[in-house]
């Protein structure tokens, strides 16, 4: 009795699977290229990571090559650069968020001021223009503008009576640059996502403020700013997991040995010791290191701000 | 109309002055290759040009449009651009639509296998032996598949597909017995073509500005992309020979290797900022869709 009732339902749920499939074949067929894709280009890698744990060769591949455990990462960590290294990495993304974050907020909360719509558009078609610009290109006009012998920059500062400066081959001078050609490059496109928290205050609030009496600079203040705090928070957390990362493009174009010991950071050693010099165990040991203080880092700083403000990412 | 306060008028006054001032920061380094490229590299030089072109001359950019090698490179880029947008887009459709449809079982699996990638991922070693492994490095391949699927772009395309087209018209597709590929294709495509343009753009712009998967993975110069090609000459200084056949005296090379340097500037990044402007709708509309989900 039992047993032909389970077979029964064992039936049904067989037929009900059955119904459903012939109904939703198409969706599985069109997810499978897709999730071909992350197993071929993201999972396969992935998967190659045990490489960092062993003295990869390449006759022997991923799986055979001689296992040496933590040797590697040992080896980074006794190195003599590894403390700059990482020290140039956290200081620049540092660096880059303290000047890097404000600003669009502070370029959102202008522009959301502005009542003129032309005036409005203009501005923001002019300062997102540069998200554009290639990397490439953005790191040539770098060198370009300092250029000690024909740059601008130091025509000017000849003109004003200074002396020309040997602006990329100055170690002191290379995280300020990074950072504010950054800012040059990024300020108007990041205040885009501070526009859409901005439009989505409920008039009301300055309606009510404004019956109170409240002044333009106390609305700001005390409505505008406290808007846009959860969309802070979100990109704070999107971003200190990214805090041991650089990204390479830009670094390593502007990188030469003069200015090596402030612009050597994490991705630009991986690249070196692994594609350079085919260290690809150690590289990777270095890059595998990198990800998994990355992952801490977001889970940590997003359990805290789930604490502290109730925006959090999960 | 209420006439306004002297403060809130200072106040306004205040607000355009530091705009204005910030439009000015960003336009000047812009005008300024601008009019570098079109001046005489004698004055370039010599810091003559600051606000307007000095001895007119297009000669930089005659140079540019006859060398082969910045040629070869602006024809790669328009290829692997087209085709990696193509494929670009239909994998991103194929990934956000199934994944936007309630009740799809397995979803979330696909979902979480996707979202994992933007926190961790292999890292440039292992990913360069899997690419190596695979057969592809110099490959035309090796410019469109590594980088087939933006998970960001898949989810500002999921959420528009759940947000933005009624559930009740995909229902009645359904009730008329319609397939999902048919519903895909004759309701939801056609209702999503702001989405669609949006993804375009910003494939096809990550597609034209990129340099680094070519420069680790291409090695035959035949194959290089414009960015490619740009860095030899911008940023390692390296003017080809053939650039400057024609210029007579190391004196002037070196002159015109300058001016060459801010035509190449103009050439490579005017599709980009000209399309912009007429797109800039399109572009916010797709940030604003991503920062919604977040």
């Amino acid at each position: 009795m039992t047993a032909l009732s389970t077979r029964t339902a064992m039936s049904t749920r067989r037929e009900r699977l059955g119904r459903y499939l012939a109904r939703n074949w198409q969706l599985y067929l069109l997810l499978l290229p897709v999730v071909a894709y992350f197993i071929v280009f993201h999972y396969l890698p992935m998967y190659g990571l045990q490489i960092a744990f062993r003295n990869y060769s390449v006759r022997l591949g991923f799986w055979r090559s001689q296992w040496v455990g933590l040797e590697h990462f040992e080896r980074f960590f006794r190195s003599y650069y590894s403390t700059q290294v990482i020290a140039n990495t956290i200081l620049i993304s540092v660096y880059s968020l303290a000047v890097g974050m404000p600003l669009p907020i502070l370029l959102a909360i202008l522009m959301n001021e502005v009542r003129n719509k032309a005036f409005k558009r203009t501005v923001q078609t002019v300062t997102y223009a540069p998200y554009f610009i290639s990397t490439v290109v953005m790191c040539s006009m770098i060198y370009l503008f300092l250029s000690p012998q024909s740059g601008v920059i130091n025509r000017l500062l000849m003109a004003l009576g200074g002396e020309s400066i040997y602006f990329m081959g100055k170690p002191a001078l290379f995280k300020t640059i990074y950072v504010l050609t950054g800012v040059w490059q990024y300020t108007g496109w990041n205040s885009i996502i501070y526009m859409a928290a901005l439009s989505g205050i409920d008039p009301q609030l300055h309606e009510a403020a404004m019956i109170d009496g409240a002044g333009r600079f106390r609305r700001i203040w005390h409505i505008n700013l406290p808007g846009l705090i959860p969309t802070m928070v979100i990109l704070l957390i999107l971003n200190s997991g990214s805090l041991m990362t650089v990204g390479f493009e830009k670094i390593f174009l502007l990188q030469n040995d003069l200015n090596r010991s402030a612009s050597e950071v994490i991705s630009t050693l991986v690249y070196n010791q692994g594609l350079i010099q085919h260290d690809y165990s150690y590289s990777a040991a270095v890059s595998l290191f990198n990800s998994v203080v990355n992952c801490i880092l977001l889970v940590t700083v997003n359990q805290i701000a789930r604490r502290v403000s109730e925006t959090s990412l999960w | 109309m209420k006439s306004r306060s002297a403060g809130d008028r200072l106040f306004d006054i205040g607000v355009y002055v530091l705009l204005t001032i910030a439009m000015l920061i960003v336009l000047y380094p812009l005008y300024f290759v601008v009019i570098a490229s079109v001046s005489d590299p004698m004055d370039v030089l010599a810091g003559k040009v600051i606000w307007k072109p000095s001895g007119f001359s297009l000669e930089a950019y005659r140079m540019v449009f006859k060398d082969s090698q910045v040629m070869t490179g602006y024809r790669n880029t328009i290829a692997y651009t087209l085709a990696g947008t193509a494929l670009n887009i239909m994998l991103s459709i194929a990934a956000a639509y199934p994944l936007s449809r309630r009740n799809l079982k397995g979803k979330g699996l696909v979902m979480g296998m996707m979202v994992f990638t933007m926190f961790f991922s292999g890292g440039l070693i292992p990913t360069y032996i899997t690419i190596s492994n695979l057969g592809l490095l110099n490959t035309f391949a090796v410019m469109i598949l590594p980088t087939a699927i933006s998970v960001y772009n898949v989810m500002i395309m999921r959420t528009f597909f759940m947000n933005s087209i009624p559930y009740e018209l995909e229902e009645a597709a359904y009730v008329d017995g319609a397939t999902h590929f048919r519903t895909l294709y004759s309701v939801v495509l056609p209702l999503s073509k702001p989405i669609l343009a949006v993804m375009v753009l910003f494939y096809a712009i990550a597609h034209w500005n990129s340099y680094f998967n070519a420069m680790i993975y291409l090695s035959d110069k035949e194959r290089y992309p414009l960015q490619l090609v740009l860095r030899t000459i911008l940023v390692q200084s390296q003017s080809s020979e053939e650039i400057l056949a024609d210029v007579q005296g190391t004196f002037n090379r070196m002159l015109m290797s300058e001016t060459i340097k801010y035509a190449l500037i103009i050439v490579a990044s005017v599709p980009v900022l000209c399309l912009y402007p007429f797109l800039q709708k399109y572009f916010v509309q797709g940030v604003m869709i991503g920062s919604v989900k977040g």
